[in-house]
């Protein structure tokens, strides 16, 4: 199990623009970090850093996994349950379809469960062209849970969800964080637990 | 299924689905292949003397159609994040992708040519080198034409560079694929130009995977 993910003097640059410059924090198992900061302060970019897609320009990222300390991005990105503003659906694909390729493609388990509690049980046979913008996002959260990562790295989690969606988005969440889950959400608005925060 | 089978099926899918590339690089092939004896004319001889190059020209162009999609679509939409993020490495993604490209053109392809051939007049024993050559060639041409696609991911209109970039790499597979052909319709013997297209092929869909995802890491950190 993840023990913490620590950030140690962290830089990053897109093109000829620093975002951000020697950014330390520590997220411990179990804990959330809210990552605010206005448009185009780097909070997806950070998140794509965490993720292992980008480079740091400098500093380091740390996990602490079973005794072991890895700064290795690919390792890290296997523990990575991500949650991006893009929904990744393709629209010939029905909702259990979409479902299941991704709980094959990590390895894991899809059931009817998981439809049933982001609200989309009705959907299931229904190719995700039909689906509205609030329940691609149901069916991006489901795919979430569905990764079963420990490190889960959200993009503006409550875009485009109604207050039902985004009470369930909160009651996820606090549940991840329950079972020693870290969560860092890009966000505008107050996540809604107890979590820490950090302005870009 | 492991993830590897996983993906495979799902490009596939989503190929032979509405909207997918599959029909149209096969009825693009089936165009071409018969606008050229048309064009021609009704001299026999000269049909089926050019029939090895025009049905190999013909078949890279069609596979070319649907090449620049082959990241692209997964990473417009962000499927190709997520994907990258699963226990599948980059590498085994991009032969994923190629099996499935090479399954969804390539072979509907080869298995068109015997019937395309007719249209040139092709004697026997030349078709059957003909279908051979296409059979063991196209898979080269999925390969490449996936390092071509990688590098072009983060371009708007990608697809209209590709083409320069992979068609010169693509020039021994036709060279050799129709070069096959026109020995046996010489009476020579076609088999040397399929061990060396074989060769090419093998070589190419071995190493092209890595260039590839060498090529997707560095576009999803854009």
């Amino acid at each position: 199990m993840i023990t913490f993910l620590t950030a140690e003097k962290l830089a990053c640059a897109r093109g000829e623009r620093r975002l951000f410059d020697g950014l330390n924090f520590r997220v411990k198992a179990g804990q959330a970090l809210a990552v605010e900061g206005a448009n185009g302060a780097g909070k997806t970019s950070l998140l794509r850093l965490i993720a292992g897609f980008l480079a740091p320009l400098s500093g380091r990222l740390i996990v602490k996994i079973a005794d072991k300390e890895d700064d290795d991005a690919e390792e890290r990105g296997k523990l990575v349950g991500w949650l991006g503003h893009q929904d990744g659906l393709k629209p010939q694909l029905t909702v259990a379809e979409q479902l299941d390729f991704f709980a094959s493609l990590y390895r894991s388990k899809a059931g009817a469960a998981v439809l049933e509690q982001v609200g989309l049980a009705r959907q299931a046979d229904l190719p995700c062209r039909y689906l509205s913008a609030g329940q691609r996002r149901r069916l991006a959260l489901a795919r979430l849970l569905v990764s079963r990562r420990p490190l889960w790295l959200l993009d503006e989690p409550f875009a485009a969800l109604d207050v039902n969606g985004q009470g369930l988005v909160a009651h996820l969440m606090a549940h991840h964080c329950g079972e020693g889950g870290i969560i860092i959400a890009a966000t505008h608005e107050p996540l809604g637990l107890s979590n820490e925060s950090l302005k870009l | 299924m492991s993830p590897f089978a996983i993906l495979l099926l799902r490009d596939t899918k989503l190929a032979a689905r509405s909207g997918g590339s599959a029909a149209l690089a096969l009825s693009f092939f089936a165009l071409v292949a018969t606008l050229v004896p048309l064009g021609i004319g009704p001299d026999l001889r000269l049909l089926a003397r050019v029939a090895g190059g025009v049905l190999w020209v013909g078949a890279v162009l069609s596979a070319l159609l649907s090449l620049d999609r082959l990241f692209q679509g997964d990473f417009e939409d962000g499927s190709l994040d997520l994907i990258a993020l699963s226990p599948l490495p980059l590498e085994l993604t991009s032969l994923a992708k190629i099996a499935a490209h090479w399954l969804s053109t390539g072979l509907p392809l080869t298995l068109l040519s015997p019937l395309l051939a007719l249209l040139f007049n092709l004697p026997g024993p030349a078709t059957g080198f003909l279908f051979v050559s296409l059979l063991i060639g196209t898979p080269a041409v999925s390969a490449i034409g996936a390092i071509g696609a990688s590098l072009t991911l983060s371009l708007k209109r990608g697809g209209l560079i590709l083409p320069l970039i992979i068609l010169p790499l693509l020039s021994p597979v036709v060279i050799f694929g129709a070069g096959a052909v026109s020995a046996t319709l010489d009476g020579l013997d076609g088999t040397g130009a399929l061990e060396l297209l074989a060769a090419f092929s093998f070589a190419a869909v071995l190493l092209s995977p890595f260039a590839a995802a060498a090529s997707v890491r560095l576009n999803l950190g854009s």
